[in-house]
């Protein structure tokens, strides 16, 4: 009970942060996407089920503030927290290399996927320029925030799980 | 190895019913606007006043950071603006002559209406679109306060965008640098009408284009104003959209196009007005006049 307060506050704090501080942040008008860290590190530390639910909540977020269609991003943001939790199996706690990759990797989907289907469908094919101007250096931009805010997130992880290991022990 | 393929199995329903959810809330947000009301309705009580919170904060900080400016500075300042003052003290003198004579006119032909005297309200921006790709931003006055969809923004004495979206306390406002946002405008002195087109490449450079700009005898140069058309169907006429930063005859020698820059910083956007009336107001009352007369 206690952790899903906790995971819901982080998901309002990032997405609060996301829209008015990080504006302020921004680097050639390029932010971070901090809401794809939570969906994606949601999803290999703690599997499927949550990186899908933190992932619905954060897209529906967008969807009721800034989307036109509601449910689309809840969609996209869904589908990369399952993603991400099939790779729960090979995930250990001290390797840094496959978070960031992760987490990169589903930034790299996420721009493609907005790039098709809200600028490619309307008839603008120039990918490498919206490659080079946004998807990259969102990427950069979000692996260096995640450098600070996945450590955040592993500590929090944690320590409930020692208090869920203690609590299950108390009962043997 | 049953209890793992019994996992993985419910993973599989989950993503089911939460795809389930999300195509059905497209479904519904497709058939009617109304689907997505009670959802903006939690918004308005949970991350809204939050929003206003942490921007007030920021404005504060912002004041206060300002405030160390030197007083040189200002001095200085102040000198350049009192020349200003009496450039334009003259200025305005040579226009009030010619407004009055503009009046005189506009009653010999009947034209009273008045673009610059429509109600504006003023609100704060809250917060900017989540990612990178659209302009998208949130005010802190909604319906409440009388705001509806399709009025018009403006900060200073240019164009902003559009509300979209309203909620109680809150709505969506679209920038015309958008990339999705299409604005009919014209060039002022010569009334030649063209399309303003946001564009995400050029939101870097902080400009934005024009197109189809008939190509014939009037010569537009650079730095002339380009205003929202009076043929557009939801921007009211005459609304300074920018100036032209540069202009070229397109390839087929029919259009000319080219780039303008706004006359709205959006980059440091904090508070904006928007205008009460929506250009279908004006449609009605007009038409409701021809069937009076």
């Amino acid at each position: 009970m206690k952790r899903k307060v906790v995971s819901a506050v982080i998901v309002v704090v990032c997405f609060l942060l996301q829209c008015t501080l990080f504006n302020t942040l921004a680097l050639g008008s390029v932010k971070p996407n901090l809401l794809i860290i939570l969906t994606s590190a949601f999803g290999f530390t703690r599997g499927h089920k949550d990186g899908m639910v933190i992932g619905f909540f954060s897209g529906l977020f967008i969807d009721i503030q800034f989307g036109e269609l509601l449910g689309s991003y809840a969609l996209i943001y869904t589908v990369i927290g399952f993603i991400n939790g099939f790779f729960k199996q090979i995930y250990y706690d001290d390797d840094v290399k496959l978070p960031l990759f992760l987490i990169a990797g589903s930034e790299l989907v996420y721009g493609i996927i907005i790039y098709i289907f809200l600028f490619m469908l309307r008839g603008n094919f120039q990918f490498i320029h919206y490659l080079g101007q946004i998807i990259i250096p969102e990427l950069l931009y979000t692996l260096i925030v995640s450098l600070g805010l996945y450590p955040f997130l592993l500590f929090v992880n944690h320590k409930f799980e020692a208090k869920e290991k203690r609590s299950a022990s108390k009962f043997v | 190895m049953r209890k793992k393929n019994q996992s993985s199995l419910t993973n599989k329903y989950w993503l089911l019913a939460i795809s389930g959810i999300c195509i059905i809330l497209m479904v519904l947000s497709l058939i009617s606007n109304s689907a997505s009301a009670p959802f903006r309705g939690i918004a308005n009580i949970t991350v809204i006043p939050m929003q206003k919170g942490i921007n007030q904060v920021g404005m504060w900080l912002s004041d206060f950071s300002s405030n160390f400016e030197t007083l040189q500075s200002i001095k200085k300042e102040n000198k350049a603006l009192q020349e200003k003052v009496d450039t334009l003290t003259i200025e305005n003198n040579n226009l009030q002559q010619e407004k009055y004579e503009l009046e005189r006119l506009q009653e010999l032909y009947k034209l009273d209406q008045n673009y610059a005297d429509y109600e504006k309200i003023g609100a704060h921006v809250i917060a900017k679109d989540s990612g990178n790709w659209f302009s998208t931003f949130t005010i802190d006055k909604g319906s409440a306060d009388g705001i509806k969809v399709d009025q018009n923004v403006m900060a200073g004495s240019g164009l902003v965008g559009i509300i979209t979206e309203t909620s109680t306390h809150w709505a969506t406002v679209r920038s015309i640098i958008d990339d999705s946002s299409n604005v009919s405008a014209m060039v002022l002195s010569t009334s030649d009408r063209c399309m303003v087109r946001g564009d995400l490449s050029l939101m870097p450079d902080g400009k934005i284009k024009f197109e189809q700009l008939e190509n014939n005898d009037n010569e537009v140069p650079v730095g002339e104003q380009i205003v929202t058309s009076y043929i557009s169907e939801k921007y009211l006429q005459g609304i300074l959209i920018g100036y032209v930063n540069e202009i070229n005859v397109d390839s087929s020698n029919l259009t000319r196009s080219g780039y303008i820059t706004p006359a709205v910083d959006f980059r440091n956007l904090q508070e904006v007005l928007i205008i009460t009336t929506t250009k279908a107001d004006l449609k009605e009352a007009e038409s409701t006049d021809s069937t009076q007369e």
